[in-house]
This record gives structure tokens, C-alpha cells and sequence, in this order.
């Protein structure tokens, strides 16, 4: 009975606010405001589990704030966690020493180390998806980029001594089903990501301890993979040799084999489907929407963010004559080639009448955006060029 | 965990759909018709009710069928074959908004 309480206690300390206003479909231009205790208010794509999307306004700044950061989550039991009682355990079949680590032990212990990166949900802009598939109807908030810090993933994994044989790392959480039917919500990487420098155990977000719908006290970061991988109140690390076998492998998050570029997840891949991994470079215009009306003759600025897997951002180039032309961008400072960069463009307003303005982002490995979607269920890995259509008069 | 899980669990039977319902879900309304009931009590038990409509701009009647069927089948939905049926006629009727 205590247990029951203390869940009904928590749940009903969700929100600061109601939810303002009927509720809308996504992507039809009402989009409807609701605010989750500590933050600002978000877009509202579903209540519980919470899903909220970071408005255009607030992707604006170089680094997203806590506040305003987009929460994801699959399971609607999510507990509030005590930082002093917290423990990440550490174990499975290639593990030489399995590890129990409090909060002060991964302080104290490993080095600290920080990095800039993207979190993009995989489903980004998934409600902008033709033709339209099932599922959160993102528009394009679904991601922002944050500065994290934490220690890394390998140091643990080390510490655990990762045997030769291990094949895949396997990640839990302390958010869990309300049904026991319900498969938690549990993934895995391969090894060779898991032990790469940048993955991250991370216990700060922009210099604060991560915010509770973010994933305190310690989360996942897995910088250039998309953000089903990030593991949010992490709990349980395993170490395995044989290839995890989890619903939220197995059957989700996954797109057909050999239709994207990016790493590959190969002792998860089937001859029909795969895992998605990598972010695809993309680009968003953050300055202005489709409808936005131009001083005639007046200073008017393009301004947006550009980001991709990893590689980093070489360049952004602006089309205002149907993608026949393109001329560069300005870009921003380099916040590192997991984070995004900003990028300016001063538009030309001495003629009145329809502006319309593409932007394709390219990244150092060469690749580029798209001008067609590439179809697939789960509604994944929109990156095609995007196109702002202005007036100016 | 799993002491956590069942209490969950216990939860709900013993306070009926929306147990866990967060503030804010008592607004959501759902359009009338046969079959509300049972698709509010049983989809509510595991998630707000607004997916629905915020689905339904997607959504078909073979959908809605996919979409129960996985629900029953991948997340162990606690729902009826009857039930099923009264909630499908009821979604397909009520938020099959797709184009």
C-alpha cells in the first residue's frame, strides 16, 4: 500500500500546469502548450507517458536549455530518484569484476570529462512525414544540443574489465511499465560503440545536474546516434557475448537494411531490417516559417542550425532560385562535430513577391541532404532539403 | 523493479483505468459513440487518452486494427477479443482522420 501511494504521490507531482486548451493534432499548425514540472512550456504531443517537443523559438540558442529541452519517454512509470540512493550496477557474461557505483563513486573515481552533442529523437519530425505513419507526431523539436558531462562509458566498462568476447553492452533504466506484459524499455550498443572515447555516462546537462525528465541522475549519451540509444535514469549496465533479444530491439527502432547511410548494428541486423543508429545530416531553419512576411529593402537574416552524425558540418549552402543555385552560408563557431552549427545567410529583399528559400547542409564525410524522403515505417531519418517559402513587400 | 511493476499493476485493477493519470488527462474528452467506455478504461490504463486524437490525422480503420493488435500482442494490453472489436468499430468510426 505504501508503494501504491508513493506512485500516486509521484504521478500527481507531474505537472506545475495544466495542459492549456484542447488538445490538437500535431503538424496542423495548433500546436498546444503544456508544462511538466521544471520546465518551461513545451509543445505537447501526449501527457503520459510525456512527450514534448522543444518549440522553434528555443532551438534558436547555441546550446538548448534544461528548461526547455524535449522529454521522450515510452513507459509511464517513472520514479523520482533519490541521488544519495541511487546505484548503477554493472554485470552480464564478459564481465571480469561486476561493479555496484553510487553517484560519489563516478564523481570521485573516473575522470570527468564534458562534450557538446545533439540528442535527436529517431521519430524527429515524424508528424511532417509523407506519407504520414502512426506514432508521436514530432514536428521538427524532437532534438536539441546540450553541453553534457559525465565520465566516460569505457572507464566503467573497463573497470567491470570488459572481456575480449563481448559483443554487445546492454542498457536499463529505472522508468518502467505500468503492465508486467509490457517489455521494458531496455537497449543495447555494439561493444565497439559502447568503448568508443565519446560515449558518455553523463550526470550534467549545460553545467546542472540533468533535470529529472531529462534522465537523473545519470543518463546515456551516445553522441551521433539518435536518442532511443540515451538511456535516461540509467540503472543496470551488462556486458554480453550473444546478441541482446529485447522488444526495443528487436522490433522497434528499426528501419530496412541498407536504405541509410551510417554505422551499422551488425549482430542485430536482419536481411530485412536493422537498427537505426546514426544521425543523417540535416538542417533546420530556426529564424523563420513558411508565411513570414519581409520588409521590402530591409537587413533580413537566415538563421538556423546544421548537424549530423559526427562528421561535423563543412557547409550550408541557401538556394533562392528553385535549387539551381546555391550560395554558402556563414557558419557559426564550431561547438565540436557532434554538436550542431549555427549558420547565417543575409537574404536579398529588393524584390517584392514570393521569396523562397531552400537550405542543404553538408557534412565533412561528404554527405549532403536530400531533396525525397526515403520511406520506412517507423517514419525515421527525415533529412530532405527544407524549404522556407517568405514574402517580401 | 519488479515489486514496483505489480504495484503498479494492483493500482490499477484496484482504482480502475487512469490510476495513474497525470493532471491535466481529466480534459481530455473523447467523441461520443459506442465503444467509449471500454476504449477510454482499457487504453488509459498505460498511457493519456490524447494519443488518440493526436493519432487519428494517421489513422485507418486497418490502422487502428495494426495498432490494437500490437498493443494486445507486444505491450500485453489486458483486452478481450469482444473488446477489441467494440474499441476498433469505436476508433475506426470516431479518429480515422487519414487522408
Amino acid at each position: 500500500m505504501r508503494r501504491r501511494e508513493l506512485l500516486l504521490g509521484a504521478a500527481g507531482g507531474w505537472f506545475a500546469g495544466r495542459a492549456l486548451g484542447a488538445l490538437a493534432a500535431a503538424g496542423e499548425g495548433q500546436d498546444v502548450l503544456g508544462t511538466l514540472a521544471g520546465k518551461r512550456p513545451l509543445i505537447q504531443r501526449a501527457l503520459r507517458p510525456p512527450n514534448f517537443e522543444t518549440p522553434l523559438r528555443d532551438l534558436a540558442a547555441a546550446f538548448t536549455a534544461n528548461e526547455v529541452f524535449f522529454v521522450r519517454y515510452h513507459l509511464a512509470v517513472i520514479p523520482r530518484i533519490d541521488p544519495a540512493s541511487w546505484r548503477l550496477t554493472v554485470g552480464g557474461s564478459s564481465v571480469g569484476a561486476a561493479l555496484t557505483l553510487s553517484l560519489r563513486d563516478l564523481q570521485h573515481d573516473f575522470e570527468r570529462v564534458e562534450l557538446a552533442a545533439v540528442n535527436q529523437c529517431s521519430g524527429n519530425r515524424r508528424g511532417l512525414f509523407t506519407p504520414r505513419v502512426p506514432g508521436v507526431q514530432w514536428g521538427n523539436g524532437a532534438m536539441g544540443n546540450a553541453l553534457w558531462s559525465g565520465v566516460r562509458l569505457r572507464d566503467v566498462l573497463r573497470r567491470a574489465r570488459i572481456a575480449p568476447d563481448a559483443l554487445e553492452v546492454v542498457f536499463n533504466g529505472a522508468d518502467t511499465p505500468v503492465l508486467l506484459g509490457t517489455p521494458d524499455f531496455v537497449k543495447s550498443l555494439p561493444a565497439e560503440r559502447a568503448l568508443d572515447e565519446n560515449t558518455l555516462i553523463a550526470l550534467e546537462m549545460n553545467g546542472h545536474p540533468l533535470p529529472h525528465w531529462n534522465g537523473a541522475p545519470a543518463r546515456l549519451v551516445v553522441p551521433g546516434w539518435t536518442g532511443t540509444y540515451w538511456i535516461k535514469h540509467l540503472t543496470e549496465i551488462r556486458i554480453e557475448t550473444a546478441p541482446f533479444d529485447g522488444f526495443w530491439m528487436k522490433g522497434a527502432y528499426r528501419v530496412p537494411t541498407g536504405a541509410f547511410p551510417g554505422a551499422r548494428f551488425k549482430s542485430q541486423e536482419t536481411p530485412e531490417t536493422t537498427p537505426i543508429t546514426e544521425i543523417l545530416v540535416n538542417s533546420l531553419v530556426t529564424s523563420h516559417v513558411s508565411g513570414a512576411r519581409l520588409v521590402h529593402d530591409a537587413k533580413a537574416e537566415l538563421a538556423g542550425k546544421a548537424w549530423d552524425g559526427g562528421a561535423g558540418i563543412v557547409a550550408v549552402e541557401i538556394s533562392t532560385d528553385g535549387r539551381q543555385s546555391w550560395q554558402p552560408a556563414e557558419l557559426g563557431r564550431d561547438l565540436g562535430r557532434f554538436a550542431w552549427r549555427e549558420f547565417r545567410y543575409r537574404l536579398d529583399t529588393s524584390k517584392p513577391g514570393a521569396l523562397v528559400v531552400a537550405v542543404r547542409a553538408r557534412s565533412r564525410d561528404g554527405a549532403t541532404q536530400p531533396d525525397k524522403l526515403t520511406a520506412n515505417p517507423g517514419g525515421y531519418h527525415d533529412n530532405i532539403v527544407q524549404t522556407v517559402s517568405l514574402e517580401v513587400g | 523493479m519488479r515489486g514496483v511493476l505489480l504495484a503498479a499493476a494492483l493500482a490499477v485493477t484496484l482504482a480502475g483505468a487512469g490510476a495513474l493519470a497525470v493532471a491535466g488527462e481529466e480534459t481530455i474528452q473523447l467523441h461520443e459513440g459506442s465503444g467509449r467506455d471500454i476504449a477510454a478504461a482499457r487504453c488509459a490504463i498505460c498511457h493519456s487518452l490524447d494519443y488518440i486524437p493526436n493519432n487519428a490525422p494517421v489513422m485507418d480503420r486497418g490502422g487502428w486494427e495494426k495498432t490494437i493488435q500490437k498493443m494486445r500482442d507486444k505491450y500485453g494490453a489486458p483486452v478481450s477479443d469482444p473488446e477489441a472489436q467494440q474499441i476498433l468499430d469505436y476508433l475506426a468510426g470516431s479518429y480515422a482522420g487519414k487522408p
